[in-house]
């Protein structure tokens, strides 16, 4: 099946090569047990951008997020990171190479507490933000940081999610599906805070199914489908490609 | 009926002995199960080599009871953390079963072992000289070194429970419980912490057995025949929660010790009632998770 979507990656042209990124990853191939989810992807991030992978449900997506995290099964093909090889090491020191990761679950502990959930990541590098940072960007963690983490509502989980990878000192960071089944308010808050982290120098690898939000953050597209990358332009590109756009998610 | 209360209080206090191994067992089991998904069937057995390694350290090397109150967890601690890092660490992932097969045949080998050398009879293992001799407290006469054993394993059981429940180490294991793979992925060394943890769960076991040393003799199969009654104790309180499991420890124990006043021919027998009216009622036990 994955034959079926093999134009794409010609069209990259557009895309300046990844002499300078951050991540470059070549012919990454992941397998969930015995299913073959990626197919050889092929992109880049560099240092401060914003970089969202769209696709449809099941593309692989998250299975990319996962796989350079190195929390998948079997992977093959090169990640680099930071001039690191990352392709073999194992998740823990990944991320202590600054590298983190907001899984689309949340990943909230229901055992922890929110001030448990909040500090449970090590500081990886100097230069993570504050607690009173974190609560000034996110004032309603601070009040329940006594609640049982799963008590949150899924707005606050979701903050939550990000806010404890903050603190790590991680420059690099993965977000999958941040407004998934939140309000409109929320995603607004949301995006400021993307917004307002990007300003302060992060990168950021953003999955999104919603390419309204992804819009209003991100630098650069790519389109992934069938563990491919079958398309990618950059946000001034955006209008242009609004028609292919559509025929690929299907929207 | 009338009441014999220095009967019954006697039989109490045998309950909360008992209680107290029971208490310091299951709560191992637990912190093992929790982390490592795995019956340790092979808690016995490390009881046992607890109390072999304070009769050792007494024997050999004129080591006695204080110091080995500490060595001997540790000795046997590190014992555990070795099969952990060669054989248990294999069968992550994999179905409980593999797990309770193997820790059972490592329990028959262990036990096959100082059976081999010791045969089955009991070593003497002395009361240290500063817990000799009772107390009369009026309505019971009380021998200091059982009162002991009581405070003790409550200050061990509580200060694990702080340990888990309270501290920051801890939240990463209540966290690693339940998601290994992202608390791995914060950057956290999973794999060395459950290594730690099955050390931790096994040298609980061996405090318990040093306790117990002085009381029931040291013997090879001294921990087979405690280690069935425990796993009835797990089986009511459920593997779920810390505090349950010292509750229900020492809960079990106080029943015991009433049933051998009221009615001792159950004596032997009523935690296994229990445990199939618990099992028929709440099958997760009385404080587990239902997952």
């Amino acid at each position: 099946m994955a034959e079926t979507m093999t134009a794409g990656p010609a069209s990259m042209a557009a895309v300046p090569a990844p002499g300078d990124a951050l991540l470059t990853i070549e012919n990454l191939q992941a397998w969930y047990g015995e299913s073959h989810i990626l197919h050889g992807m092929d992109f880049h991030v560099r240092p401060g951008e914003v970089v969202t992978l769209l696709g449809r449900n099941g593309a692989g997506k998250t299975t990319t997020l996962k796989s350079i995290m190195g929390i998948i099964g079997k992977r093959t093909g090169s990640i680099r990171f930071d001039n690191h090889d990352i392709s073999r090491t194992s998740s823990d020191k990944i991320a202590r190479l600054g590298v983190a990761f907001c899984p689309e679950e949340r990943g909230i502990f229901a055992s922890l507490d929110v001030r448990e959930n909040l500090m449970l990541p090590p500081q990886v590098r100097p230069g993570g933000l504050s607690l009173e940072q974190i609560f000034e960007l996110f004032p309603n963690l601070k009040e329940r940081l006594r609640s049982q983490g799963t008590k949150l509502s899924g707005g606050e989980q979701q903050m939550l999610a990000i806010a404890r990878i903050l603190r790590t000192g991680a420059r690099f960071l993965m977000l999958d599906e941040p407004t998934e089944g939140l309000a409109p308010v929320i995603i607004q808050q949301i995006g400021h805070t993307i917004a307002r982290l990007k300003n302060e120098g992060f990168t950021i690898l953003l999955v999104e199914q919603n390419f309204r939000f992804a819009a209003t953050v991100a630098d650069r597209y790519y389109i992934v489908e069938h563990g491919k990358i079958i398309d990618g332009f950059a946000n001034s590109e955006l209008e242009a490609n609004m028609d292919k756009l559509h025929t690929y998610l299907g929207v | 009926m009338s009441i014999n209360l220095q009967a019954l209080m006697a039989q109490l206090l045998v309950g909360l002995i008992n209680g107290s191994f029971y208490a310091l067992l299951s709560l191992g089991l637990a912190v093992i199960f929790g982390m490592l998904n795995i019956i340790n069937f092979a808690h016995g057995a490390v009881y046992m080599m607890g109390a072999f390694c304070a009769y050792f350290l007494l024997n050999v090397m004129g080591i006695g009871y204080w110091p080995a109150l500490i060595i001997a967890p540790i000795v046997v601690g590190i014992f555990g953390m070795i099969l952990e890092r060669t054989m248990l660490q294999w069968l992550a992932g994999l179905d409980h079963l593999y797990g309770l097969l193997l820790t059972f045949g490592m329990a028959l080998i262990i036990q096959g072992v100082f059976q081999n050398y010791f045969g089955s009879s009991g070593l003497p293992y002395a009361i240290p000289a500063e817990l000799q001799g009772g107390m009369n407290l009026g309505f019971m006469f009380l021998p200091i070194y059982r009162g002991w054993v009581v405070i003790c394993s409550l200050i061990v059981c509580l200060a694990t429970w702080f340990l888990i429940e309270r501290t920051r180490l801890g939240a990463n294991l209540r966290a690693a419980t339940e998601n290994p793979t992202l608390v791995r992925a914060f950057g956290i060394n999973v794999p060395r912490m459950i290594t730690l943890t099955y050390g931790l769960g096994v040298g609980l076991a061996a405090l318990a057995g040093v306790l117990s040393a002085p009381i029931n003799q040291v013997r090879p199969l001294m921990g087979a025949d405690l280690i069935i009654v425990v796993f009835a104790v797990v089986v009511i309180g459920g593997m779920g929660s810390i505090m349950g499991s010292i509750i229900t420890g020492f809960a079990l124990g106080i029943v015991e010790g009433l049933t051998k006043y009221f009615y001792p021919e159950a004596s032997n027998t009523v935690v296994f009632v229990l445990m199939v009216l618990v099992l028929l009622v709440k099958p997760s036990g009385l404080t587990g998770r239902t997952t």
